[in-house]
């Protein structure tokens, strides 16, 4: 491309992100547009498939077949939502395979929240209420994401994650009304996930380092602190509704601003569990990697027959 | 205990304990799309399952939980083939293969029992076993027919579960006696037909005939169904009277 329809390019993509409009595969972009998209789409998707195992960890011994099937769906959606957003980082030029090599590798990160270990049944309500909760409050803004693929993808992930929500919800109420070890359990649950939801906003708006351009672009939309306010006024009348505790002395509904002041979480725990020093990190990672190598024989396997159907045809 | 109640309980035990091996391949499998169609599989067996022990326990006031996580192990009615652990992917590929084929025929001819629940049952399970069917098909002949590791693992998975299979057709007096139940005797010839045409077209060779494990229909497990159960029913026995 010349210098000049170079130029031409970037005013047009400036005018479609001015007017709010949406930036498609085929569209002339910045470089670094589309690798922030790339990086922000894969670890997207990095975090629904590392965070299958977490829930998955429980599948085998959810207390009634009911509940054994709701979690089941629901890490099948997890894989769902990798597949579609796999899908839509492609469409930015790069392949599903070496996306899973960065992550295999360590080059791209996922959600630190999943280095989380998940103890008892009640994580798994938890995780649905809060973790869900706040994927959600991140997401929502997505949907309007100025490159399309990915705004489109959102919307039905925005769908599916709402509803699993309110199933991490209804198991965090069914235990905090049921038998005393039921409610101990739940309030264990959100003492131990009350922090690390908080986290996953991001670090304060003054030291996060992608999120300027980011906005400029249309690919963020509000601040980590906006989000994380959103979520804590959203999340702690829930709370009370659970009739559990949020393990916070110094939350404070706020009559003038209506919003309730709280204490951020200690951000050098998310910095070192981003560096890789949280509890379940290697964990994650060797489980991920384990199944990518056992299963290489079948793809290769898959690959080799579809060679040789070819092969037949032709 | 009623015949029906057993019946029921057989079917059901089967597909609870099929999904709890299924279960274990989600965040496991060697691609996305395979974590998503187990998953699915494995809410179709679970919600055959559900069907069929919430039908057997409405004969005698218990619930489906109560017979998932209160029998003990001796009290479960399925077949060796649900229980023995995943082994590998071809090993995964060749029991659904064998099992679903099984469950195909059954749930087919039990479309037609005069029992309104069973037939009910079976008529929508017969539209799902028919995909897992297909799904492991596809499979035992990319696996058959794809590279030299995989062959011999395909043909590995097929020969150290053949002998599980002849237990699916066992008969007995219940079964001859029950009405609204199929005796498998009768489905054994087209099984066989059916699941040797796909070996031999994956360029596997047939299985041999070999010893034949037996035991799960009267309560006998192998050693390896105390550690799937302990692990399905720990949490709601460690809360009695609890409810999820």
């Amino acid at each position: 491309m010349s210098h000049l329809s170079y130029a031409r390019a970037m005013d047009s993509f400036q005018a479609t992100i001015d007017a709010d409009s949406r930036i498609e595969p085929r569209d002339a972009m910045p470089d670094g547009y589309r690798k922030t998209l790339i990086r922000q789409i894969a670890q997207h998707a990095h975090s629904e498939i590392i965070g299958m195992q977490p829930e998955g960890n429980w599948i085998s011994r959810a207390p009634s077949l009911r509940r054994k099937a709701i979690l089941m769906a629901k890490v099948q959606d997890e894989a769902g939502h990798g597949l579609y957003l796999y899908a839509a980082a492609e469409t930015l030029g790069v392949d599903r395979a070496d996306l899973l090599d960065m992550l295999h590798t360590g080059r791209q990160k996922y959600s630190s929240i999943f280095n989380y270990p998940t103890l008892t049944w009640a994580d798994i309500g938890a995780i649905g209420w809060l973790v869900d909760g706040a994927a959600i409050v991140n997401q929502v803004p997505l949907c309007r994401c100025s490159y399309g693929p990915y705004a489109r993808a959102m919307v039905r992930v925005c769908k599916e994650e709402s509803f699993h929500q309110r199933q991490g919800f209804e198991i965090l109420h069914t235990l905090s009304t049921g038998t005393p070890g039921q409610q101990a359990m739940a309030q264990d649950a959100l003492d131990r996930w009350w922090w690390p939801s908080l986290m996953m906003f991001g670090p304060p708006d003054a030291s996060s380092t992608h999120s300027e351009q980011s906005m400029a672009w249309g690919i963020k939309r509000h601040s980590n602190d906006e989000l994380r306010q959103r979520f804590v006024d959203m999340t702690v009348p829930q709370a009370d509704v659970l009739g559990l505790r949020v393990p916070d002395d110094g939350l404070v509904y706020d009559e003038v601003t209506g919003h309730y002041s709280f204490t951020q979480p200690d951000f050098t725990e998310l910095y070192e569990v981003v560096k890789g020093n949280g509890p379940c990190n290697e964990k994650r990672l060797a489980t991920r990697v384990k199944a990518h190598e056992d299963g290489a024989w079948v793809r290769e396997a898959a690959a080799a027959y579809a060679a040789k159907q070819m092969e037949r045809a032709a | 205990m009623s015949d029906l109640f057993t019946y029921a309980l057989r079917l059901g035990d089967d597909a609870l304990i099929a999904a709890q091996r299924m279960a274990e391949w989600i965040a496991a499998a060697p691609q996305l799309e395979e974590d998503v169609a187990l998953g699915n599989i494995g809410l179709d067996q679970l919600g055959q399952a559900r069907s069929l022990l919430q039908y057997a326990g409405s004969m005698d006031g218990r619930t489906e939980d109560d017979l998932a996580y209160f029998r003990e192990e001796r009290e479960f009615l399925n077949v060796q083939l649900c229980e023995l652990p995943n082994g590998d992917f071809a090993h995964a590929m060749a029991r659904l293969l064998y099992f679903a084929s099984y469950q195909h025929l059954l749930y087919d001819e039990l479309r037609a029992s005069a029992d309104e629940t069973l037939s009910g049952v079976a008529g929508k399970a017969v539209k799902e076993v028919a995909y897992h069917v297909d799904h492991a098909t596809q499979w035992v002949l990319r696996l058959g027919d794809g590279t030299s590791e995989s062959h011999r693992r395909m043909q590995a998975a097929l020969d150290e579960l053949w002998p599980y299979t002849a237990e699916l057709f066992e008969s007995d007096d219940l079964v001859r006696r029950l009405p609204v139940a199929v005796d498998p005797a009768g489905l054994r010839d087209e099984w066989e037909r059916r699941v040797l045409a796909v070996i031999d077209e994956s360029t596997c060779s047939r299985p041999e005939a070999s010893y034949q494990h037996r035991g799960g229909r009267s309560g006998q497990h192998t050693e390896h169904m105390g550690f799937l159960l302990a692990e399905l029913q720990h949490v709601a026995r460690s809360h009695p009277g609890a409810t999820w």
